[in-house]
């Protein structure tokens, strides 16, 4: 698959911003490290709005033709794409209800502030999981039909929000061992699960090949001629191709700039980085988010290509 | 009502007639313009909705060409339409053709991708997905006399390598042929059902060379001639 820039940026960007803002609630609910004022809260919640705004703006930049992107709403009740945008959108009242709520800190408005607040984190995680299953669902491109990818996006967008969170806590002075547990568990379950997805898409499935794409299910099938002169959509959309050992070299890219380096700031500031630590600890595992997210475009192949003779997929 | 093409892989020769048809009909159609990149320059490129591929199956001496060509399969359960968040694309109840409304596509491209059969490509120019349409503005047209109301591939096919009709009626001659001649989808694993059938190739009867019969007076005439005549 061609990896559009606007598309990583968007699911980076986002799953950051609604892991933020969910792990926020529950870090305020459970008064972690003490217990972010009001007014933090808020300055937080911004945080996450930047975050998740600028995603979904870069998610229209990706549309050919964004005049009908109020459409996408539409489909609720058949399309993945357009349950992301919904549930998306629905978590913005949600969530901005108990921002202004907290920002005021009405002590009678209290049960009211944390029910818009559990709603909008739960929101929050089940967009990020359908945008997982936009990829996850689909049945032509074997890297991505698997449960495994809306369980990295949700385990990643936690991982990076978990990280954005330990940098507003060290800028708001709190206790910082609950928030630097949290992001090193976060940071090991996403490592883990990303791992197990690595190693899944490198077995060769039982997948669609040129014989059965073809009907020639007997014989070996050769590609003679594509059947046109220069390029199309098709080979532009999904003949990208990425050589084996750069794909690896940026595995451990990933992994080194992803997982290795935070947790070892994290553990070098023994849980308590200040500022720019918890700001470099979160830029580096932003850059390795990226790089992962453009792993995981570049790296799926799509069953079209075995009509532009590919043997499997 | 299923209507769709059953395509003979056995009598195609790869002229590319059909797609340059199908190019011809609907970049006037209903769908139109389909765009062209670059048409006179270094790298030509540009949307259509049939493609013809040639393969080599098999390996020599036993070895076959096999032209190949693919438009949209008009799939039973079509994720296409499934994944779609805007409505444009769709399936019509009445016959079984997936269409893309163009006043609705945002060009998300999300329909491309879950098409295993690069039945469907982007209009740069318009921003919106484009697909074979089955000719609807054309076989349902009734100014046009009834031999014609089909598909502009089928009516210009030079071998009658296609074929257009309902897939639904058992008894109707698409139905037929692929019953005789075992007709099949491409990639059933996953499960889409298309409608469009390939008929696989028949495997011929070498015609003799060999122990033709005595030659007749005018072929030793030819080679008495060739003997005198040198050339």
């Amino acid at each position: 698959m061609h990896p559009a820039f606007s598309v990583i940026f968007f699911t980076v960007s986002s799953g950051a911003g609604f892991g933020l803002f969910a792990l926020l609630f529950f870090a305020d609910v459970l008064k972690l490290g003490g217990g972010l004022s009001g007014e933090q809260i808020a300055a937080t919640g911004a945080i996450a709005f930047f975050f998740v705004i600028g995603g979904l703006l870069s998610s229209v930049l990706h549309l050919a033709n964004p005049k009908n992107a109020w459409r996408a709403f539409s489909r609720f009740r058949t399309s993945w794409l357009s349950r992301e945008g919904v549930f998306a959108v629905a978590f913005f009242p949600f969530a901005f209800g108990y921002l202004v709520l907290s920002w005021f800190s009405l002590a009678n408005l209290e049960v009211l502030r944390l029910l818009l607040g559990l709603a909008a984190a739960l929101l929050a995680w089940i967009t990020v999981f359908s945008t997982g299953m936009i990829y996850g669902s689909l049945k032509t491109i074997r890297q991505w039909n698997t449960p495994l990818v809306p369980a990295n996006y949700l385990a990643l967008g936690n991982f990076s929000g978990s990280l954005l969170l330990l940098a507003v806590a060290a800028w708001a002075g709190l206790i910082l061992a609950p928030f630097a547990y949290l992001a090193g568990s976060m940071l090991i379950f996403a490592a883990l699960l990303k791992a197990i997805y690595y190693f899944w898409i490198a077995e060769p499935g039982a997948g669609p090949s040129i014989q059965t794409a073809t009907g020639f299910t007997r014989a070996q099938v050769r590609l003679l001629d594509a059947g046109h002169t220069h390029g199309t959509f098709l080979t532009q959309e999904f003949g990208f191709k990425l050589a084996r050992e750069y794909a690896l070299a940026l595995k451990f890219l990933v992994f080194v700039i992803g997982f290795i380096v935070p947790l070892a700031l994290l553990i070098m500031t023994s849980g308590k980085p200040s500022l720019t630590w918890s700001a470099l600890i979160t830029v580096a595992a932003l850059v390795g988010l990226f790089a992962e997210r453009w792993l995981f475009f570049a790296e799926a192949r799509h069953v079209v290509n075995l009509y532009h003779g590919s043997q499997r997929c | 009502m299923r209507l769709g093409l059953v395509i003979d892989l056995d009598v195609c020769v790869g002229c590319h007639a059909c797609a340059v048809a199908c190019k011809e009909w609907n970049a006037s159609g209903t769908t139109a313009p389909l765009t062209d990149y670059e048409p006179y320059g270094a790298e030509p490129s540009g949307v259509w909705f049939n493609r013809i591929r040639h393969y080599e199956v098999g390996e020599y001496p036993h070895n076959k060409t096999i032209n190949f060509p693919m438009s949209c399969m008009h799939c039973e359960d079509a994720a296409c339409v499934t994944v779609c968040p805007t409505g444009a694309s769709y399936k019509r109840a009445e016959d079984g053709i997936v269409l893309v409304d163009q006043d609705k596509c945002m060009g998300c491209n999300l329909c491309s991708w879950a098409c295993p059969y690069g039945a469907r490509e982007l209009d740069r120019e318009s921003g919106t997905m484009k697909k074979c349409t089955l000719c609807v503005d054309r076989i349902y047209d009734t100014k046009l006399p009834f031999e014609e109301r089909q598909p502009a591939c089928v009516l210009t096919c030079p071998t009658h390598a296609r074929m257009f009709g309902d897939l639904d009626d058992p008894e109707s001659a698409v139905s037929q042929r692929v019953r005789e001649r075992e007709g099949y989808q491409l990639m059933p694993e996953l499960g889409y059902n298309p409608t469009n059938h390939y008929l696989p190739p028949r495997t011929a009867t070498p015609i003799p060379t060999e122990n033709m019969g005595k030659p007749g007076f005018k072929d030793r005439l030819k080679s008495l001639a060739n003997k005198i005549v040198k050339r």
